[in-house]
């Protein structure tokens, strides 16, 4: 099953790469449903092989709930909070679209090079800890560089996908329950932020984050 | 017993859920928390002073745990004490609060009060049964944050805001303080649990000297020891006024039982600790009479003298402790049952007065004593009861006030006496002239504050009908007198219940019989007294008959035209005491036009005293503070992504520090 875990990292580290260098946040938005979806093969495909009954179920559980949630609810949410803000495009972030490219690719680097050093005991495939980081790291790239709210959700939404990779090595310690709640909060984090920008736009007409800070005191 | 207190806390936990459904009606919003409050309260004051007569100690551990502790609660007889006291304040204010709040029906949203109500007293109670740090400091700052919500009722006025403001501030600066006392507590105990605290003074005398002061701040702050009490004259103005009575009755006094509680967990004190507090005690009672006597602010007279009894009562626990020093247990004895019997006292006479206070606001609109006068004429009963009141925290028999400061005196006499010419005696000597100054100073103070108020002639056309409150606000101010005669004339009765409680903090009664014999002969004294006015009143009635008898107003003095500013007013009166004392006193001068030539024209002198620890002390310090501080402005920008860049940076330091020192 190996392989096909290398081919799952691999789309979700060059996913992470697309989202970054695109401007247009539909295809950002379809980029990330596409990792969730791709994602939530991964538990079964990783483990599957050594997991009793029980765990198969868990493992299935988690799949389906993280194919729900991320694959069609989020996508689902942010296109409508995209509709209703109507804004198509990431016009001028703070770092160019061509640089932050080449920083993710830096970062990828990176990250390579952290599960190099960290040197996590046998983790069952060599792509597992770089995925895990480059999602983190690219997740926190465009939080930090973008200046729509809808990005930033985007970039959290990727994030949170390098933690959920990360998770997988994991999976014999965490239980179900912990998994099914890191959905529950992403989901209640996606909702809020969404709330916060139908609001956002519908008060200031714009859902520009770097020009709220009129609000501070 | 501990069951019935635990319902009351249920149920002023569910009050607050019952009002926000019923969040529509405001009749019915007032009814449920006066129902609910007053329920909690009536079933709360039997039991705990059910639990303070059988003198029962328990504790409880829930099963289920707070981060870092255990949920552990327990009475002892100090806690049923302080439940005793702050039940029957808060339900005396809770009755008074429904005549009160009926007002503003229709006026003002009703919600918050009622809520955060429940919720002060619920906290009250969760500190004094708490034994759990984590526990205690919870329950210290729900009930902070309650009665901050509390002060700013009113908040559409812009002094109530700062006062809530500069409230808050005060008491957050208390409790950082409180957070490293118990961060130290538990250092040196491995667990936040109260039975496992002690540090005593013998073995590590430096620690306990740090958490004794540490106490003694952070405590001192919420029971407003001179100079740190600045957040006291402002917000007990701004609150309406039965959270007023709560707060200045009981609130305060939370953080005397800290003091007390601490003290516990330190083992015997050594001398300079009861000097300290002896200290602070005196200088808090002298300076807060003083400046209620600058006052002409009614309410603002009120919180100073609780700043004056919180110095009362910490004097109690100076000799207290000083008898702990010097291994004297009756001057132990009467310091701390003194102390306490005064919190009981206070909360009986503030609430009262406050109580009455709050009638006269609402009666005339003004809380400026200038412009009032004549008041008992139109409001019988509301200054009948400030008339009670006045007298008790003056300190004068037959009244409650009376008993615990004769317990101050004699604990003050008998810790000099015995052994002279020491540095404790001296300490406890300088007792007696303070307690005696400080009440000669409230008697004059109470003699403005009811006279100027109450006697005499309106003193400008107040526009509204004055008249009298409703029965719901008139019922606890009678229970409040009646109290507050009962204490004063059944001393020993009183003293029994007070006498457990001393025991905890190491006064036991034992040795004590002789001097209180005395209290034995109160009520006959009383009784005497009464039955003397009863005579002098009846001789009056008698010689007066068949005779020609003309009314005039007060302070018209023979004129044929009288006015109403002949009459001494509230500054006048105080302007000969203040005098002596004027170097404590920060006071500003702004002349106008001069009195010149014999005939003068228009002339203009105004003069305004204030608070040296706020004008001179607290707001340049402030100042400064906020100049420097406002350089840190440029963190918060207000860019979202840049604050991301903080947490991770900060993420990414504390990674670097675990791995170059964090690894074993």
């Amino acid at each position: 099953m190996i392989p096909y875990v290398n081919f799952i990292l691999t789309a979700a580290i060059a996913l992470n790469l697309y989202i970054v260098s695109s401007s247009r946040l539909r295809s950002c938005v379809q980029a990330a449903a596409l990792q969730g979806s791709v994602l939530a093969f991964l538990p079964i495909l990783l483990w599957g092989t050594q997991a009793s009954k029980l765990e198969i179920i868990n493992l299935l559980l988690i799949g389906i709930g993280t194919l729900g949630v991320k694959a069609l609810l989020i996508p689902f949410l942010m296109f409508r909070s995209i509709q209703e803000a109507n804004v198509r495009r990431e016009v001028e972030p703070f770092i160019s679209l061509h640089l932050s490219l080449s920083a993710a690719a830096v970062l990828v680097i990176i990250s390579f090079w952290i599960s190099k050093v960290t040197g996590l005991p046998h983790p069952p495939s060599a792509y597992l800890v770089p995925a895990a980081f480059s999602g983190i790291l690219i997740g926190f790239l465009i939080m930090v560089s973008r200046q729509k709210a809808i990005t930033q959700v985007i970039g959290y939404l990727i994030f949170e996908n390098g933690i959920f990779i990360f998770g997988q090595i994991l999976f014999q310690k965490i239980p179900l329950a912990v998994e099914l709640g890191v959905l529950l909060d992403l989901l209640v984090g996606i909702l809020v932020m969404g709330i916060a920008i139908y609001h956002i736009s519908r008060e200031f007409d714009h859902i520009d984050v770097s020009r709220l800070d009129g609000l501070k005191g | 017993m501990q069951v019935l207190i635990l319902i009351s806390l249920l149920i002023l936990g569910t009050v607050p859920l019952l009002i926000l459904f019923f969040a529509e009606n405001e009749k019915l919003i007032l009814a449920v928390g006066t129902i609910g409050n007053g329920a909690a309260c009536c079933i709360g004051l039997t039991a705990a002073l059910g639990a303070l007569i059988t003198g029962e100690t328990c504790s409880l551990k829930a099963v289920w745990s707070l981060p870092l502790g255990k949920v552990a609660i327990g009475l002892d007889p100090l806690s049923s004490f302080f439940l005793v006291c702050i039940f029957l304040v808060s339900g005396l204010s809770v009755l008074y609060g429904n005549g009160y709040f009926s007002y503003e029906i229709g006026k003002k949203k009703l919600k918050s009060p009622l809520i955060f109500s429940s919720l002060l007293t619920a906290s009250m109670v969760g500190v004094v049964i708490s034994r759990n740090g984590i526990l205690f400091l919870m329950s210290w700052e729900i009930m902070s944050l309650s009665s901050f919500f509390l002060v700013t009722f009113e908040n559409e006025r812009r002094e109530v805001r700062r006062a809530g403001i500069l409230y808050l501030m005060a008491s957050q600066a208390g409790a950082l303080l409180l957070f490293v006392l118990f961060a130290l507590l538990n250092r040196n105990s491995g667990s936040f649990n109260f039975n496992s605290f002690h540090i005593s003074y013998a073995k590590m005398p430096r620690t306990a000297d740090l958490c004794f002061l540490l106490a003694l701040l952070g405590f001192g702050t919420k029971a407003g020891f001179w100079p740190i009490h600045i957040w006291l004259p402002e917000a007990h103005p701004a609150a309406p006024s039965p959270v007023s009575a709560v707060m200045s009755g009981v609130m305060i006094k939370m953080g005397i039982y800290g003091i007390l509680r601490t003290l516990l967990f330190l083992g015997t004190p050594p001398l300079w600790w009861g000097g300290v507090v002896l200290g602070i005690g005196v200088v808090s009672g002298i300076l807060g009479v003083l400046h209620a006597l600058t006052e002409h602010d009614l309410k603002r007279l009120l919180a100073y003298h609780s700043v004056e009894n919180i110095g009362i009562i910490t004097i109690g626990i100076g000799l207290g402790l000083l008898g702990k020093a010097l291994n004297n247990p009756v001057v132990t004895f009467l310091g701390y049952a003194g102390a306490l019997l005064h919190v009981l006292n206070h909360g009986i006479f503030k609430g009262l007065l406050f109580h009455s206070a709050g009638s006269v606001i609402h009666a005339a609109g003004t809380r400026n004593m200038e412009e009032l006068g004549g008041l008992y004429r139109f409001m019988p009963v509301t200054g009948s009861a400030f008339l009670v009141g006045s007298i008790a925290i003056c300190g004068l028999p037959p009244f409650n006030g009376f008993i615990s400061e004769w317990l101050l005196y004699m604990g003050g006499f008998i810790g000099s006496s015995h052994f002279f010419s020491t540095a404790g005696e001296l300490l406890c000597l300088t007792a007696v002239p303070a307690l005696a100054l400080i009440g000669g100073l409230a008697v004059t103070c109470f003699v403005k504050a009811f006279g100027i108020t109450f006697l005499g002639n309106p003193r400008v056309n107040i526009p509204v009908k004055i008249h009298e409150s409703n029965h719901s606000m008139l019922i606890p101010m009678i229970l409040g007198s009646f109290l507050c005669v009962l204490i004063g004339c059944w001393p020993l009765g009183i003293l029994n219940i007070i006498t457990p409680a001393a025991a905890v903090l190491g006064g036991g009664a034992s040795g004590t019989a002789s001097v209180l014999k005395t209290l034995a002969r109160v009520p006959y004294f009383a009784a005497l007294l009464f039955i003397l006015i009863l005579l002098f009143s009846l001789l009056r009635w008698k010689l007066l008959q068949n005779r020609d008898v003309r009314t005039a107003s007060t302070w018209s003095c023979g004129y044929t035209t009288y006015h109403t500013r002949m009459q001494y007013t509230a500054s006048s009166f105080a302007e000969p005491i203040l005098t002596p004392f004027a170097s404590l006193i920060h006071s500003q001068i702004r002349h106008g036009k001069k009195v010149d030539g014999y005939f003068p024209a228009e002339a203009r002198y105004e003069k305004h005293l204030g608070d040296i620890a706020h004008q001179k002390w607290f707001l340049p310090s402030i100042r400064k503070a906020v100049g420097f501080l406002s350089q840190l402005r440029i963190l918060q920008h207000g860019k979202v992504q840049l604050y991301l860049l903080y947490i991770g940076g900060a993420f990414v330091m504390l990674l670097i520090w675990l791995s170059i020192w964090g690894g074993h």
